[in-house]
């Protein structure tokens, strides 16, 4: 025989690869990150990695201030979340999340300031209906250009973050407090005039609140009614989308309107009820940890919760760490960076086999 | 003569391919020797395409020994197929649209760093002319017609010293003068000693263009026979596996009415170039019209046009009802043909890329049609459910389940979905595009079957095909296509297919002459 | 008179930078990548060369200007190339999303500039501001004698060294793509991976090479930043959005890195335009976003022009694997 050189293994798509097995490809991905992340910080400080994951912990979950916000933030993270999913289901790229819950917060902002001296009933639905409606604004221009001329919407809406931004910046000179600190300062510090109320005398649980009903709608609206229905098949195909009559161009609009409305919700949770004032920094790269929390999340209202969960309990055990430890606060962003690439890794093993020749032969003989 | 000097240039043996649990080629030997003409012949899913697309290194084999001039290979890229000399031209070409000609014919070419191109331009030149080629090397792909298009990936196979050549059904997009051109071509290159491979599911061309035929059937290798030995008969034997005649019933039509008249439909493609020009016919109840015409003559558009899914630049479409009323339907969309309440049936050629969602399951399929029934936001699921379900059963749709996606059935089975949705609404009007592409002979006649029952119910059935052979047997009267405009319409009963086919080519040579 | 040669000096300054960014990013998306982590490399090229540089000058005894260069600009390429090596693993072998890897890989980039440029001097026992200046002064080194030349040498040759270098990259980049059988078939890849691959050209190879020099050639651009222009010091989130400006960039030079130079200029101009326009604080930040308009405009200009030549790559974002059906 003379000696043929095959490759070792070639790579086959799985038909389908069941539940279980995937949950456990990612978990294994997880826990390999974490090993890694481990690693990287002995490195770097020397310490015991139980003791560091000990402060991961502590800095997340370790007291009830804590954990609420590590829920809360999770909320708002997941709200974003939202914000891109609808438009992922139709495979339209809305990177500009970012930049369509920071104009939420300026139009609730506004609201907040211009309208202190509005009957409460009032401003309490101006607030929100003006997130909305800048939030909507934002996402449909997008959304319009690519309707009708496919103009490249990662791109549109990637720039349009940091026009969202530089009208931020515009605004805050514009109401700046004092005069040249280039801050707004906390919008109606007196009386909490348009602030989230507290529940049950508790300052995070409302938008938790409104985040889970949101997810439950939105899980209802994609599932169960026509215009979910109407962006599956778009997302799909939209050859086949016209062959059933749809508007693809009214879908794509209203889909980006839906989608830049809800990151309007998470704007003006964030000033009104997280920070209660605005700054470029409002968002902070959240519209982009959304695209990830909703791309893990498979589109899924639920399993988005995971790993916004996850993700913020990362981000902010982090945090604990590098100031128990005496580093700086970006290490959380390296150690998220890294177990995002091994959980967009792990996919592969979930979606393709690989098929070693030799393996199969034996079978073969087997048989 | 030949047999005695040419030597076996590829073996394969053994050779089984599958796509997960679809098997594409099942334990396949075959032999292709130097200097001949080998057809491959099989029906649209035996496995021709995946085999030849694992001598091209585009494929990998699950199992099964390659051999080339009696040494064992393993292709594992196009550059090893171009390494040992086999260069196969796909039927979806394989072109850079914004490069040049010359650009893509040199592509992946090892050579000197920096381009030459005026010395490639004179290269490829020599190779044009040698075998009479007429192409444009500085034009961009973008620009070409498929004939031009072909020619560039020919020439970019022999520019790359192919000697064993893969043509993956060359003639679907010509006209009987380029398939002329072509075979002559594939002569001359045989005379030069190249081995040639040509994919088909044409008798007549395997006939007159080739040494020895092979025949594959549901991905299995069945036998080699010299050419001069076979008759479309027997080969037709070797391909379906039991002698066939073609016995399609055709009943006659039933009190004709009018239903849709057509005139001076146009309709220009994206790049502006027109595709449909003036059609105007007629078509009627209780009758199958067939479309008969080189593929992408215009067929498409035209019952695209029918169905609210083209821009027209000019031209009218009729309907009339049981009444007798004539409703407009130009310029109406697709959903608003429906919403006047007419029940317009369409299966597109494109099954899974436009009639059907791949990634959905058959009852979201079934919605596809049906989800805006009903008042209020929610969509119902329970009559596409019941109606998935009576389709599985009546029509015995193979699926694991019912919410299995229908990108994984196989062909019948996805045309069978499609079909059974359209018919469902007991439509009207019927169209159908190439509806038994891919299908065993038994899926082909419940879909004839299907067909003539809507006939027979009174429903103006119109059906776009590629085999003559059938439409002659299944049709009423046949319209011609030739390059977007109407050639002719005939009756099936008596017309021939040299007729037909002339007919398909007869506006081609009216305009050479005007 | 002075004004305008100091804001076009600036101009230039502030361009160069997205020209390294920008050119990189060519050479990445014309192989069908879109590789949204160019902030992300830019960074870590940047802290790279940063680390390499402080390590070299806090354990020589003299250290000498022109092996620190030699050291930061290894350094430089060896993190930005990692950086692209990760994301070039993550979408071309693993065919993970390009769009998702890349805003990781951002994440990831900042966040390791910002920890090591931040925290660099106190890990390695110091205190106080980390500093590299024996290293930054061989990277700001004028040409003598024609950068005294006035207005045509301020203008022309008062810049470092790795000023004329982007120049030359991506005069040697344009000449690459558009004149090599290499850059014909690195095109071919971008438009159609399918194509290229029956053609015969080793897809994943390509793929791989061009996104990590890409993403190298993107890191050049945050060692410019912190060498040549801060001058061998880190400023956490001093960079900015100059990354994304970068990507901004490529669109709006539609894919040609000759363009991309004097789109780079403009840029870097309508950057730090406000601070030459008698403008109020608040104008001034309406200014500052008129790069990104730009963009959009020449975005949907392209897009309604339709002109295919203009078009991104068309496989642009696309994962590729050969055995998909159909």
């Amino acid at each position: 025989m003379s000696a043929v050189k095959e490759p070792l293994f070639h790579v086959v798509k799985r038909d389908n690869s069941s539940f279980l097995r995937g949950m456990l490809v990612r978990l294994a991905a997880i826990v390999l990150g974490l090993i890694v992340c481990a690693v990287i910080i002995v490195l770097l400080t020397g310490m015991n990695p139980l003791n560091v994951y000990a402060a991961l912990w502590d800095g997340a979950v370790g007291t009830s201030r804590r954990m609420w916000i590590t829920l809360r933030d999770s909320a708002i993270l997941l709200c974003i979340g939202f914000a891109v999913m609808p438009a992922f289901r139709m495979r339209f790229w809305n990177t500009g999340a970012e930049g369509q819950v920071l104009v939420g917060s300026l139009a609730t902002a506004a609201v907040m300031i211009y309208g202190v001296n509005l009957p409460p009933w009032l401003l309490y639905t101006l607030c929100p209906l003006a997130g909305i409606a800048a939030g909507i604004l934002w996402g449909i221009v997008p959304a319009f250009f690519k309707a009708h001329w496919n103009t490249n919407e990662t791109l549109f809406t990637l720039m349009l973050n940091y026009i969202a931004t530089q009208l931020v910046a515009y605004c805050i000179i514009f109401w700046e407090k004092p005069k040249g600190s280039n801050s707004v300062g906390l919008i109606n510090m007196k009386g909490k005039i348009g602030w989230l109320p507290k529940v049950w005398n508790n300052d995070y649980i409302l938008p938790i609140i409104i985040v889970v009903v949101m997810a439950v709608v939105l899980f209802i609206y994609m599932r169960y009614t026509k215009q979910g229905y109407e962006v599956s098949v778009v997302g799909e195909s939209e050859n086949t989308a016209h062959y059933a009559g749809i508007n693809v161009r009214k879908v794509i609009i209203r889909t980006m309107a839906i989608c830049g409305g809800i990151a309007g919700v998470a704007g003006y949770l964030l000033t009104a009820g997280v920070g209660h004032t605005i700054s470029t920094g409002l968002a902070g790269g959240r519209g982009f940890t959304a695209i990830v929390v909703a791309w893990l999340g498979k589109l899924n209202p639920f399993a988005m919760m995971l790993v916004a969960f996850f993700l913020v309990f990362m981000q902010k055990g982090s945090i604990e760490i590098a100031s128990q430890f005496n580093l700086n606060e970006n290490a959380s962003e390296i150690l998220t960076g890294v177990l995002l690439f091994f959980i967009l890794g792990c996919e592969f093993f979930i979606n393709y086999r690989l098929e070693f020749r030799k393996a199969e032969k034996e079978e073969a003989i087997k048989a | 003569m030949q047999k005695n000097t040419a030597g076996a240039m590829i073996e394969l043996r053994g050779v089984t391919k599958r796509f997960g649990s679809v098997v594409a080629n099942e334990n396949v030997d075959l032999t292709v020797r130097r200097g001949e003409i080998l057809s491959v012949l099989g029906e649209n899913g035996s496995g021709k395409t995946s085999l030849m697309n694992m001598l091209a290194g585009i494929y990998f084999p699950d199992a099964g020994h390659i051999f080339v001039e009696g040494r064992e290979v393993v292709i594992r890229s196009p550059k090893d197929a171009f390494d040992l000399g086999i260069g196969m031209i796909h039927q979806h070409f394989k072109l850079v649209d914004v490069l040049t000609a010359a650009e893509n014919i040199i592509l992946g070419l090892p050579g000197k760093l920096v381009m030459d191109m005026k010395q490639v331009k004179a290269d490829i030149q020599k190779l044009l002319d040698k075998y009479g080629f007429d192409l444009d090397l500085d034009a961009k792909i973008y620009e070409m017609s498929v004939s031009q298009k072909q020619t560039v990936e020919i020439v970019k196979m022999l520019y790359r010293g192919a000697h064993i050549l893969i043509l993956d059904e060359p003639t679907a997009v010509l006209t009987p003068q380029e398939t002329d051109k072509l075979f002559q071509v594939l002569r001359n290159m045989r005379t030069q000693g190249h081995s040639i491979i040509i994919i088909t599911h044409k008798l007549n061309e395997v006939l007159s263009l080739s040494d020895r035929v092979a025949v594959l059937r549901k991905g299995r290798y069945i036998g080699t026979v010299d050419t001069r030995d076979a008759t479309e008969m027997s080969l037709t034997e070797m391909m379906v596996g039991e002698k066939v005649v073609l016995d399609i019933e055709r009943p006659d039509p039933v009190n004709p009415r009018l239903k849709l008249k057509v005139q001076d439909v146009t309709v220009v493609n994206k790049e502006g170039r027109e595709v449909l020009s003036h059609a105007c016919f007629e078509a009627y109840t209780g009758e199958i019209l067939g479309i008969a015409g080189i593929a992408g003559s215009g067929q498409k558009e035209l019952l695209e046009s029918i169905a609210g899914l083209q821009h027209l630049v000019s031209g009218s479409i009729e309907y009339t009802n049981r009444k007798g009323h004539i409703k407009e339907l130009t310029k109406m969309s697709a959903q608003k043909i429906r919403e006047i309440g007419i029940r317009l049936a369409f299966v597109p050629e494109d099954r899974l890329g436009m009639g059907l969602v791949a990634s959905m399951g058959m009852t979201d399929n079934m919605m596809l049609r049906s989800y805006r029934k009903g008042r209020g936001f929610f969509s119902r699921r329970k009559e596409p459910h019941d109606l998935a379900e009576r389709i599985m059963h009546e029509l015995g749709v193979v699926t694991p389940s019912i919410d299995a996606p229908v990108g994984r059935m196989s062909g019948g089975n996805v045309q069978k979905v499609l079909v059974g949705r359209e018919i469902a609404s007991s439509p009207q009007v019927l169209m159908v595009a190439y509806p038994v592409r891919g299908l065993d002979i038994n899926s082909s006649y419940t879909i004839y079957g299907l067909l003539n029952e809507q006939k027979k119910q009174g429903s103006c059935v119109i059906c776009v095909g590629e085999d003559l052979d059938v439409l002659l047997a299944l049709c009423d009267r046949i319209l011609v296509l030739a390059d977007g405009h109407i050639s002719g319409v005939v009756d099936a009963r008596t017309a021939t297919k040299e007729q037909i086919g002339l007919m398909m080519t007869s506006h081609e040579q009216k305009e050479v002459h005007a | 008179m002075n004004v305008i040669i100091v804001f076009l000096q600036k101009a230039i300054t502030q361009g160069i930078p997205l020209l390294f960014g920008a050119s990189g990013e060519i050479l990445t998306e014309k192989s069908g990548n879109l590789n949204l982590g160019v902030p992300g490399m830019m960074y870590m090229g940047g802290v790279g060369g940063l680390i390499g540089a402080f390590l070299y000058e806090n354990n020589a005894a003299n250290p000498v200007p022109f092996v620190g260069m030699m050291i930061a600009l290894a350094c430089a390429l060896l993190c930005a190339g990692l950086g692209a090596l990760v994301y070039s693993v993550l979408t071309i072998t693993l065919r993970a999303n390009q769009n998702v890897t890349g805003l990781a890989l951002t994440t990831f980039g900042m966040g390791f500039g910002n920890f090591f440029g931040g925290s660099l001097s106190k890990l390695a026992g110091g205190v106080g501001q980390l500093s590299t200046q024996v290293t930054a002064s061989a990277f700001r080194a004028k040409l003598p004698v024609l950068s005294e030349i006035p207005v045509v040498g301020e203008l022309l040759f008062s810049y470092g060294w790795l000023t004329y270098f982007a120049l030359l990259m991506t005069f040697i980049l344009s000449w690459f793509m558009f004149r090599t059988r290499i850059g014909l078939n690195l095109r071919s890849i971008g438009e159609s991976a399918a194509t290229a691959d029956a053609a015969g050209i080793n897809v994943t190879r390509y793929k791989y090479l061009s996104t990590i020099v890409g993403g190298m050639m993107a890191g050049l651009g945050g060692l410019y930043f912190v060498m040549e222009y801060t001058g061998g010091t880190w400023v956490n989130n001093g960079f900015g959005d100059r990354g994304w400006l970068a990507v901004a960039l490529v669109i709006f030079a539609r894919w040609r890195p000759l363009n991309a130079i004097w789109g780079s200029f403009l840029f870097g101009g309508l950057y730090i335009l406000y601070l030459y326009l008698p403008l109020s604080r608040d104008m001034q930040e309406v200014f500052k976003a008129l790069p990104y308009l730009v963009t959009i405009v020449v975005l949907v200009i392209t897009s309604l022009r339709k002109k295919r030549e203009d078009q991104p790559p068309a496989a642009l974002g696309l994962p590729y694997f050969r055995e998909s059906r159909g």
